[in-house]
């Protein structure tokens, strides 16, 4: 039955959404986390999203084939944009020159991830369940 | 194909599993929305369906020794036909070519095609039960 392979497919895309979420959720709490040295600053964190294929649904010439493509977080990349370093000689955090350091978290691009990553989370969703009434009218069948 | 006493569920089977075959692909599509450089995949109704059928007209091969020659298509039912790749109308940058509406669209309309060919063998069926009481 393929429609149970969607299932497994739209979870997966379930939990590869929900790692984005949790990682705007932990870049946007973050924002404001000042430091003292620039090793020390929270850099805002992205995941890299890639499709999985299973390895008996590759055709002899290596494309993928017509079954089980799921989506997998493959990696979290912190990113290169350079700190904000603000002069502020009062701040308790200060370093020698009077700098504090501020993450390079975009607070607009993050909230514009995390409505993108709400939409397909959802229509995952809708996905499962919409795979759930045709199972279950598939199981009724015939009575 | 019309109903008989020897194929009584007619191609309303083989539409089923086509269609299961369909939102599996649109499924993978709908997951893979964020993935950077996924080419989003459907398959020709029409041409899986006349696979399908035709495979199971002719019947397959049955292979004893490992150098017997494959018959057929494909392996399993709906599974040989030929998936495609989508042309995309507005491609992103990253390469990915899935369109959230086309293919939430498309989703919806294999579902209720889905519930049809469901709704057509279970009448398929009480026709079935309704010959075999002889009431």
């Amino acid at each position: 039955m393929s429609l149970f392979k969607i299932l497994d497919v739209a979870a997966s895309g379930l939990a590869a959404q929900n790692v984005r979420l949790n990682l705007t959720a932990s870049n946007l709490a973050n924002a404001d986390a000042v430091s003292s040295s620039v090793g020390g600053t929270y850099r805002a964190r992205h995941p890299v999203f890639a499709a999985v294929y299973e390895a008996a649904a590759l055709e002899a010439d290596g494309a993928p084939g017509a079954t089980g493509v799921g989506v997998t977080v493959t990696d979290v990349l912190e990113s290169k944009e350079p700190l904000k370093a603000d002069y502020h000689p009062e701040h308790p955090l200060a370093d020698e020159r009077g700098y504090v350091y501020r993450p390079n978290v975009n607070t607009v691009e993050e909230l514009a991830n995390m409505i993108s990553a709400s939409r397909s989370y959802e229509t995952n969703v809708e996905v499962i369940n919409t795979s759930k009434q045709l199972l279950l009218r598939t199981l009724s069948l015939g009575q | 194909m019309a109903a008989t006493l020897q194929n009584p569920l007619g191609i309303h089977e083989q539409a089923l599993l086509v269609r299961e075959r369909r939102a599996e692909l649109l499924a993978q599509n709908l997951a893979n929305a964020d993935t950077p450089g996924y080419k989003a995949r459907d398959m020709d109704f029409r041409s899986a369906l006349a696979a399908a059928e035709g495979q199971r007209g002719a019947g397959t091969l049955r292979t004893t020794q490992a150098r017997h020659i494959a018959g057929g298509a494909g392996v399993d039912g709906a599974g040989g036909a030929e998936v495609l790749y989508r042309t995309p109308s507005q491609p992103s940058i990253d390469g990915n070519t899935v369109e959230m509406e086309t293919e939430r669209g498309a989703f919806l309309e294999n579902s209720l095609r889905y519930q049809a060919s469901l709704q057509f063998l279970g009448s398929r069926l009480r026709t079935l039960t309704t010959a075999l009481k002889g009431e």
